[in-house]
């Protein structure tokens, strides 16, 4: 391997630049010169003109830079190669610009231009990675270029790059600190950003350029929210933190009337009812703080949003999303954030470790929201001890009256543990059960009087510490631990396990007036060999001898303070003279000495046994500084809540947009468009689009109340399977009149629906039989009084005379359109030979089939090639796979010899693109033929305006989008070789379109009716985008396929 | 965010380092070293470290420790998810994450490095997406390249990364389109003394293969999926479908990966395949102990209970342990004083046991604790959580 041999023979020949912090090799045995001769063949390989030389010197290159080698003086030889074709050699030399540039920043200076260029490179990777590299080179001077690089890349069209723009930021602000504020305004338009590629990369920026400019959040706060689930999993860990602190400024706190709970809980719940308002308003009065809690919408809708997350496989998406509920979401809610973390706890022990710090701040403050999972902290033998000590830290949080006992049983297990440490800590544990529940106090002091007696003197010792704390809550009743503990001093060694002994005879002396002078005179004969801690509680011992007992004291005290007069330890030294000053009275000493008894034998309070993880929750959790327990830098504090609420509407955002729009909640919107003048300029190539559009128009000037769409074609006035198809439009002599040809389905023959114009007149036209004739249709019988859905090829002037018409937005019209005339491509089903001289071809007609609006009508064209007559033809058998339904075409009696018959038949494909197979039958024989749809021709063109369709595309965004770049053909490139070339492809009706570079189509699904949007943004040049934005993906995949290579062949 | 990144091994040799902004002296790492050295097991190295300038976050995989370098706050999970990612990353370029492979294709590491970071910020972390940039060794490639000259790295950009689909390449071709997926179930359980269970869970994920040409959309419905209450979904699974359906549906990403992990609550206890018995005593005042376990299979399981391994911490006092076995091997490390016992298959006619004398340190006090028994073992086609899996479609 290339890579490998480069490296060893840079490992063989280290030390290579004769850096002598790197000469700790010992195979560098400095033979300079053959050193020095490698290089000068590296450089010679870099000059020549072979990309593979090339390519081995630069790996051999950062083999050394990737081990820490200093390779910088290589930086001319390798800078030449910035401009190389070979896109390894490119990305390798990338590599040690950026590692080196800092240091060579005259040189790096000569690669500029390159990247310059490269910004404005068609292909967007190579603009992306000219900026990427041109933002990472950190010298100075090149400031200005990058400011104005990343401005230009911030409105570049390929969200990709504008990723790389949100990325550079950070990187400029490093390096610039008083390009602030033009940074600022790039964030700020990058915030706008509506792709979820972006929306990660410029919330990170934003936290490290301006985290303190909270305003520029507002109006993308719900968009954010929304996106939230699309966005990269490292994104979203850094959108939610931002998000928590942001709602901590914005919102007031849920759980602000805990006192009230229930009762405001209730009020909340009804919202804003009036009489609620009114019952707040007379408790207003009363109790000035309390008004009813009302969490507001946006608050809601960031704790909804986020929920799912805790899903994720990423466990520091789950974390960021656990902070987000423990910091803002009501008490009640917060609940659900334990059982993800818990989940945590079999993932890596890193992570088990991270969270569990975290999980131990939490159960301080919410106890009962972690205890159905208290066996889950349980602690396993093969944990590494630092995992241990957290577990128990947790079980020890979580104990209470009711568990208590089983935790105690399970501590029992561990104290048998070979882990010293983790033993140690579990006796403190205990201790600290023991404080905090009084009930099991008396149980845990027996057991842990009864560690004193086991064989590890670890063990021992720190049992004697914890009883020392549990026996300043109660001395009087347990003289005789303590006079267990006074035996101990013989055996045990550890300091701080007799210096506790001590002092608890020191403090108690009076419950073991007979044994403390016996200790007293033990520790005066080993006083010097025993350590500082101990000796200052033989100091203190005894003083406080001396003041109880001092008959039988007086000359050890005496001893111990001579000895510690002389002792090597100045505090030892000083503590002494102190405490001879203040007990042993002279004729010196002052008022003190009256107060001696006082000053050492005061009631002292028990200590409180506290976790170390109380208050550690005012750090944001999750964050380095909660682990750290210490601010780090760069901390964004997390602020309190507010008292009042900000003003909400900052969230507003002017046109409504769909993100508001969530399937449960679906709002019709009608906003106000500006008048519509485009289409004049639109008209030329595209009939199909152009009268789209004009009948668009005229569905939607019906002022508003042409709602009918979304009745129909599922009309309840049409019973089931009766439905109208628009066919034709008759014309009319009314201007205003639109009336459509349809046909009932049910065998019913064909019928017009009349529409009623807007001047509310009632047109019945042309081949209105079906009206005369009610009883062939039941479900048309009554003539709808209201207006009834039409779409057809609209005649001009008609369109001309709708021109102008105010647009209004309605939430979801699309209306079906006949299909684009393209040519229309047939397709063999059976040969002439296979089919002994019956030869069938067929076309998708794109006509709606009649029979039913989920079929698509498939076109049959029969010949009979034979010299003799074919009887009886007809579809038998058909075997469809499942959902799939074949509407087969009337039998054929029979066909003449030369003679060529044509039927329509209609398959339900399901909107999927697989073979409908079926029987052709003669009287004679049977063949079997299949169908097999293009995608293209699963849908029917739809209108929409652009509204309309940009709202649709914002719905269909995430996996339901799928872009793909192309280079068009030469013959390829006018506009109407585009439409041409696509509404061949794919039976889909055009959109207008403000710029003249894109092109917009829109189809729905025949079967499901979902709708597929079609954009092709001109790049410069040949170069395409094209976009398929459909909830279908196969669908959406398989049609950028099929345009694309309708385009490009 | 993350600075610099350095790989130390265990022997303390920091192999690379790799800088995302301004370079970091190495010297950084003492701090962590000096850690290292007082928490005396490498498992205890604490993972977050903070030092006068810097932070440092380390995790521990497959013998290196991965140590990360950060100037400023930021979630230490956000951190440790990364470097485990990078490991997993190595681990499916190279087959393995150990020294050796890291050295020998330093640069490609370095390559995928630099597309996996910028300015400390994750970029690309789809392990699909970075085969598209980044090609993997392999043997043929390498001798074309190295004949050729051509490289390993992709010149498009990965359509994953500018779609909605970002774990999945395009344009995935298979002549034989096959799916499969592997259900694996750990059942973790605290057994005390006397045997009965203290605390069992079951943890399980699917595995999951994928070799589907185009862009298959597939859907997985369970038999009773309301036996998992904790699921963890890989991006790929629509939340929403699930939320309401129950029902899996996901685009794939194309080749291995996780598709869920999930967790069984137990709220009926789960019943542990196999049992122990034990006898392991330190006589008092004498330099031996006995020591003698049987292993056997709880009844009606109809499924054969095999790989079975336990191993045993002894006490630090122990010296030496001679036993005899009825079936496997076992060995004994005297300098970490583990105990390990291969046992393979357990057949129920004859059950394995193990027995025989322990040798303790002459004049050590008697060893007070009992030590635990980890037992492992493998039940083949047997899904303990009853969770079955019903049907799969794709398109």
């Amino acid at each position: 391997m290339a890579a490998g041999q480069a490296y060893s023979e840079e490992k063989g020949g280290s030390s290579s630049l004769g850096e002598p912090e790197y000469g700790h090799d010992p195979a560098s045995g400095g033979i300079f010169s053959s050193d020095y001769k490698r290089h000068d063949d590296l450089k010679e390989m870099l000059d020549s003109n072979k990309d593979s030389l090339k390519l081995e010197a630069m790996k051999r290159i950062v083999a050394m830079i990737a081990r820490g080698k200093n390779a910088s003086d290589l930086f001319p030889a390798v800078v030449k190669n910035v401009a190389c074709k070979n896109i390894e050699v490119k990305k390798l030399v990338y590599v040690y610009l950026v590692r080196y540039a800092e240091e060579q920043q005259d040189l790096a200076l000569l690669s500029i231009s390159t990247f310059q260029r490269g910004l404005k490179d068609p292909n967007q990777l190579i603009r992306a990675s000219a900026l990427r590299v041109l933002s990472s080179i950190r010298v100075p001077i090149i400031v200005p270029i990058m400011m104005l690089a990343i401005k230009e890349a911030a409105s570049d069209m390929s969200p990709y790059v504008r990723k790389t723009a949100a990325h550079a930021i950070p990187k400029l602000y490093s390096l610039d600190s008083d390009q602030k504020d033009q940074l600022i305004e790039v964030i700020e338009k990058l915030l706008a950003d509506k792709t979820t590629l972006v929306a990660g990369s410029v919330v990170m920026a934003f936290e490290e350029v301006c985290p303190e400019r909270i305003d520029l959040i507002h109006k993308n706060y719900r968009k954010l929210c929304n996106l939230l689930i699309d966005v990269e999993e490292w994104g979203q860990v850094v959108i939610i933190n931002m998000l928590t602190r942001y709602a901590r400024t914005q919102f007031l706190s849920p759980n602000q009337n805990e006192s009230l709970l229930e009762d405001s809980a209730e009020k909340a719940f009804y919202g804003s009812d009036e009489e609620d308002t009114k019952d707040a308003k007379a408790e207003a009065t009363s109790l000035v703080k309390r008004k009813p809690y009302v969490m507001d919408p946006d608050h809601r809708l960031l704790l909804r949003n986020t929920k799912p997350l805790l899903q994720s496989r990423n466990a520091a998406v789950v974390m960021a999303v656990a902070q987000l509920y423990f910091h803002l979401a009501p008490k009640a809610e917060v609940g659900v954030i334990a059982k993800a973390l818990v989940r945590l706890l079999r993932s890596h022990s890193e992570v088990q470790y991270v969270v569990l710090q975290n999980v131990a701040t939490m159960s301080i403050k919410r106890r009962g929201m972690f205890e159905p999972y208290l066996k889950s902290f349980y602690i396993r033998s093969t944990d590494p001890t630092q995992i241990k000590i957290l577990k128990l830290e947790v079980l020890t949080n979580l104990a209470n009256e009711t568990n208590i006992s089983t935790i105690l049983r399970e501590f029992q297990t561990y104290i048998r543990s070979m882990d010293k440490d983790f033993v140690a800590a579990t006796i403190q544990a205990i201790g600290r059960c023991a404080t905090n529940i009084g009930k099991v106090r008396d149980t845990c002091l027996n057991g842990l009087v009864q560690l004193l007696s086991n064989r590890d003197e670890l063990v021992v010792a720190e049992s004697v510490v914890v009883i020392k704390k549990l026996l300043q809550m109660q001395p009087a009743q347990h003289s005789e631990i303590i006079k267990h503990m006074a035996k101990l001093t013989d055996n045990i060694q550890v300091p701080m396990a007799r210096a506790s002994i001590l002092w608890l005879i020191g403090e108690y002396c009076e419950h073991v007036p007979k044994i403390a002078p016996d200790v007293l005179r033990k520790m005066a004969k080993s006083f010097t060999n025993e350590e500082d801690i101990v000796k200052l509680q033989v100091i203190n011992l005894a003083a406080k001898l001396y003041l109880t007992n001092s008959k039988q004291s007086k000359l050890l005290t005496q001893y111990v303070l001579n000895l510690a007069k002389y002792d090597q330890n100045y505090d030892i030294r000083d503590r002494a003279r102190f405490i001879r000053q203040l007990i042993v009275p002279t004729e010196k000493s002052g008022a003190l000495n009256k107060y001696a008894k006082k000053l050492f034998l005061a009631q002292k309070p028990a200590p409180i046994l506290e976790s170390s993880f109380k208050d550690r929750d005012h750090f944001q959790l999750g964050s380095l500084s909660h682990l750290l327990n210490a601010k780090a830098v760069g901390y964004q504090e997390l602020p309190d809540w507010p008292d009042e609420a900000p003003d909400p509407s900052v969230r507003n955002v002017e046109v409504p947009e769909w993100t508001k729009c969530t399937s449960r909640e679906k709002r019709k919107e009608k906003v106000e468009k500006p008048f519509y003048s485009d289409s004049e300029g639109e008209s030329g190539p595209t009939e199909s689009a152009d009268s789209g559009e004009g009948l668009g128009s005229m569905v939607e000037s019906g002022k508003g109340d042409w709602d009918w769409w979304d009745q129909w074609p599922l009309s309840p006035r049409m019973a089931a399977g009766h439905m109208v198809l628009p066919m034709g439009l008759c014309s009319c002599s009314c201007p205003h009149v639109v009336v459509t040809m349809g046909l009932c389905l049910w065998g019913c023959s064909r019928v017009a629906v009349p529409l009623r114009c807007p001047h509310g007149t009632v047109a019945c036209q042309g081949s209105a039989n079906c009206f005369s004739s009610p009883p062939l249709c039941p479900a048309v019988t009554p003539p709808p009084p209201q207006p009834v859905p039409s779409s057809n090829i609209v005649s001009t002037s008609l369109v001309t005379d709708l021109e102008g018409l105010t647009l209004t937005d309605t939430s979801l019209a699309p209306a079906l359109l006949s299909p684009a005339f393209g040519s229309v491509r047939t397709y063999e089903l059976l040969h002439r030979m296979t089919g002994e001289g019956l030869s069938v071809e067929y076309c998708f007609s794109r006509r709606p089939f009649p029979h039913d609006p989920h079929m698509v009508a498939v076109q049959i064209q029969i010949s009979n090639n034979t010299d003799a007559e074919v009887k009886s033809l007809r579809i038998s058998e058909p075997k469809p796979l499942s959902g799939m339904r074949i509407q087969e075409f009337p039998e054929i009696e029979s066909l003449a010899p030369g003679d060529t018959a044509s039927v329509v038949m209609g398959i339900d494909f399901c909107d999927s693109t697989q073979a409908a197979n079926f029987q052709l039958c003669t009287h004679t024989r049977h063949f079997y033929v299949s169908i097999q749809p293009p995608v293209g021709e699963l849908m029917a063109p739809v209108f929409m305006s652009e509204n309309e369709f940009k709202k649709e595309q914002g719905k269909l965004t995430g996996m339901s989008e799928i872009t793909e770049k192309l280079t068009l053909l030469e013959k390829c490139r006018s506009d109407h070789a585009i439409v041409q070339q696509v509404t061949s492809a794919a039976n889909v009706g055009r959109v207008p379109c403000g710029a003249d570079n894109e092109y917009r189509f829109a189809a729905k699904t025949v079967t499901s009716g979902s709708l597929v949007l079609i954009t092709l943004e001109k790049r410069e040049g040949a170069a395409a985008q094209l976009t398929v934005n459909s909830e279908k993906m196969v669908i959406g995949t398989m049609l950028v396929k099929d345009i694309v290579q309708a385009l490009v062949q | 965010m993350i600075h610099s990144l350095f790989l130390i091994n265990c022997s303390g040799d920091i192999f690379l380092e790799k800088h995302w902004k301004s370079v970091v002296s190495q010297s950084v790492c003492d701090y962590f070293f000096e850690a290292q050295e007082k928490a005396v097991d490498v498992e205890n190295v604490p993972p977050v470290i903070s030092t006068p300038h810097h932070y440092l976050i380390s995790i521990y995989r497959d013998k290196i420790f991965f140590v990360s370098v950060i100037q400023t706050e930021v979630p230490p999970l956000f951190v440790i998810e990364f470097l485990h990612r990078v490991a997993d990353t190595f681990q499916d370029y190279f087959g393995e994450c150990s020294e050796t492979s890291i050295k020998d294709n330093v640069v490609i590491v370095y390559e995928l490095l630099e597309e996996m970071l910028d300015n400390g910020f994750p970029l690309a972390t789809e392990s699909n997406i970075l085969k598209e940039l980044i090609k993997p060794p392999t043997i043929l490639r390498s001798v074309v390249n190295s004949i050729t000259g051509s490289s390993n790295v992709g010149d498009t950009l990965p359509t994953g990364q500018l779609s909605n689909i970002p774990w999945r390449r395009a344009g995935v071709k298979y002549t034989n389109n096959e799916a499969y997926f592997d259900v694996i179930e750990e059942i973790d359980a605290i057994i005390d003394k006397s045997g009965s269970t203290v605390f069992a869970e079951i943890q399980g994920v699917i595995d999951s293969c994928i070799k589907l040409s185009g862009m298959p959309d597939l859907s997985l419905s369970f038999m009773n999926p309301r036996l998992l209450d904790d699921v963890s979904f890989h991006p790929c699974i629509r939340f929403k479908r699930w939320e309401s359906e129950r029902v899996l549906s996901f685009i794939p990403p194309d080749g291995n990966f996780r598709l869920i992990s999930y967790r069984v609550s137990s709220q009926n206890l789960v019943a542990i395949p196999v049992y122990v018995k034990h006898m392991i005593s330190f006589k008092e005042n004498s330099s031996s102990g006995r020591f003698d376990v049987t292993i056997g299979p709880k009844q009606n399981m109809g499924k054969t209970v095999e790989g079975v391994v336990m191993t045993v911490h002894m006490p630090k006092a122990v010296l030496n342990m001679n036993l005899t076995s009825t079936q496997g091997n076992y060995t004994f490390d005297p300098v970490t004083k583990v105990l390990t016992w291969d046992i393979g298959k357990i057949t129920p006619q004859k059950l394995p046991n193990l027995k025989g004398i322990v040798n303790l340190q002459s004049g050590a006090p008697k060893p007070e604790e009992n030590p635990s028994l980890n037992i492992q073992f493998k039940i083949q086609q047997l899904a303990i959580s009853a969770k079955t899996q019903t049907w799969m479609e794709g398109r």
